[in-house]
């Protein structure tokens, strides 16, 4: 049995999230290759081939490949589908646009999310927000896999796969990239940080989410939001957490100001040690809290900063 | 141009869903139900492209049985022009929806589709990706933001590091994510006058299509609860245990 793994990446570094992927693979059992889709992206392939589990290094290196859009990404990878039982991606923003394309051009369902896997056929996932949890059997014969990556502990670099580069320029010429525009941030991403403290709307403002930072360089965390901060326009969308946001599940997660709703805790609950700062002795936050304050975000901050 | 906009009824996402007990599924007896939404985004949107005078049709459709007719009205109340029902009780999985859909689009030709990103129930976040690979056509997914511009539509996307313009040849696919837009609510005059616009009913097993299952629910458990842990009365003590007794920061 073969599996084809695409590593996510920037055309520079190969994600984190990918090695817990990998893991995940290793999980179902096979030959596991690896595939660099992109454009100048050797250094990528070079990573990659030291990832643990990994046979096999497929790069293909083509400018239709440079910004990963969906349509182009999709042709590849279902061309090269036909050697594989499972074809895996991480739950990540490309994984989650280009994979269910891949499915449908393979006349296969897709099983999204797994963050389980109970054998080559059965994965285990969340299902309404967290709040139930599916145990599922594919039918198909392919499986089209994506995989939150917080299920599964990363793999070492140490490996040595072979890296073969495949002459491809799957381009459908629907689509075209226009402009990125990227945060720029010197702090670890909420996807790969072992600490993240989050302000909700307790925050008040976008301004006091610097109260959050002196914290965060102190503990080396990325920083988060709920989307009650994000919809109050706070602070930007690629800094929330929750089921419509991203998935995080550090050692540490300081929720500060932040009361707690179902679709916030999708996105943090897992995390090993959950600390709540809220004001509201009733706020649901503190019933998965691991470490409650309860007192004014105002006060409590400023005292925790000098004291770390 | 014709504005396509397939959605959803979904349990309302203020409701916290229970496991049945015997774990074959969650227990959806009633609950109040809603449209998705990331669908009624997916509506508002349409209908500004129908107010901005760059939509000249928008027709709601929606795949299940008659209860989905509720959220057709909910949809025709916000300012849809037409709706379709394909009706089926089954549960059908992202594959065969975007299958069906498929078809609808063939029939109506619009230049544009508009879904939800995900549904809050199963999660998948496929529907519309598959429907774009099925009628071969560009996808924007996980739009902050949709400009038309003469053959093409300019879509900001958010993804994990931002945001990414694409452009995509039209007739594309695009689906929703949470700040598009802030849905309006439906007036009660506009609600009187959706009773009267025109639903079409359409039969699932019409279409010629196989909506055989593609997998098996098995079981279905709750999440395991994490334990409410302690409230400290300082922030020393707060350091104190997360030095000495988390051991998560040192």
């Amino acid at each position: 049995m073969s599996i084809l793994v695409f590593a996510e990446h920037d055309n520079n570094e190969l994600k984190a999230d990918t090695l817990k992927t990998v893991a995940a693979a290793q999980a179902i059992g096979g030959d596991i290759h690896l595939l660099v889709a992109g454009a100048n992206c050797a250094s990528v392939a070079e990573q990659a081939a030291k990832v643990n589990g990994v046979s096999k290094v497929l790069v293909a290196d083509n400018a239709a490949y440079e910004h990963q859009l969906a349509e182009n990404i999709s042709l590849l990878v279902t061309e090269l589908a036909a050697d594989y039982e499972h074809i895996i991606a991480t739950a990540l923003t490309t994984g989650k646009n280009f994979m269910p394309r891949v499915a449908a051009l393979l006349d296969v369902a897709q099983i999204s999310d797994i963050i389980g896997v109970e054998s080559a056929d059965t994965f285990v996932r969340p299902i309404y927000a967290g709040n139930a949890i599916a145990t599922v059997q594919s039918l198909d014969s392919k499986k089209v896999i994506t995989v939150r990556s917080t299920g599964f502990d990363a793999v070492a670099t140490d490996g040595n796969a072979e890296v073969v580069n495949i002459d491809k320029a799957t381009d459908a010429g629907t689509s075209s990239h226009v402009s990125d525009e990227l945060t720029v941030s010197e702090r670890p991403d909420l996807g790969a940080a072992s600490v993240v403290i989050s302000g909700g709307r307790g925050m008040q403002n976008g301004d006091n989410f610097k109260l959050l930072e002196g914290i965060a360089d102190k503990l080396g965390a990325a920083i988060g939001a709920s989307r009650a901060a994000v919809d109050a326009g706070f602070v930007a969308n690629d800094m929330q957490v929750g089921q419509t946001g991203k998935i995080v599940a550090p050692d540490l997660y300081i929720a500060v100001g932040i009361s707690g709703a179902i679709q916030h805790l999708a996105g943090m609950k897992d995390s090993k040690v959950i600390v709540a700062i809220n004001k509201d002795a009733e706020a649901p936050i503190f019933q998965v809290a691991d470490y409650g304050i309860v007192g004014d975000l105002f006060d409590v901050l400023p005292e925790l900063e000098a004291k770390l | 141009m014709k504005v396509l906009v397939p959605i959803k009824r979904v349990i309302d996402y203020n409701v916290k869903v229970r496991v049945k007990a015997d774990n074959t599924n969650v227990d959806l007896a009633n609950v109040k139900m809603a449209i998705n939404p990331f669908c009624e985004i997916a509506v508002e949107e349409a209908v500004r492209l129908k107010e901005a005078g760059t939509a000249t049709e928008v027709i709601a459709v929606s795949i299940g049985d008659k209860a989905c007719q509720e959220q057709l009205r909910t949809a025709l109340a916000l300012g849809a022009d037409r709706a379709i029902q394909i009706e089926t009780d089954q549960n059908l999985d992202s594959l065969n929806v975007a299958k069906l859909l498929q078809k609808v689009v063939e029939e109506e030709q619009p230049q544009l589709v508009i879904l939800g990103k995900q549904s809050i129930d199963s999660d998948n976040n496929q529907t519309g990706q598959m429907l774009a690979a099925l009628t071969g056509l560009a996808q924007g997914t996980f739009a902050s933001e949709v400009k038309v511009d003469g053959d093409k539509v300019n879509v900001t996307r958010e993804v994990d590091g931002g945001l990414q313009t694409v452009a995509l040849n039209l007739p594309a696919i695009v689906t929703t994510d949470l700040r598009l837009n802030e849905p309006r609510y439906a007036s009660l005059p506009n609600i009187m006058k959706a009773k009267r616009k025109p639903l079409d009913v359409k039969a699932a097993a019409d279409f010629g299509i196989d909506l055989s299952p593609r997998s098996t629910l098995l079981k279905v458990t709750p999440p395991s609860e994490r334990q409410a842990g302690i409230v400290v009365e300082t922030v020393d003590e707060l350091v104190e245990k997360l030095k000495n007794e988390a051991k998560v920061i040192s």
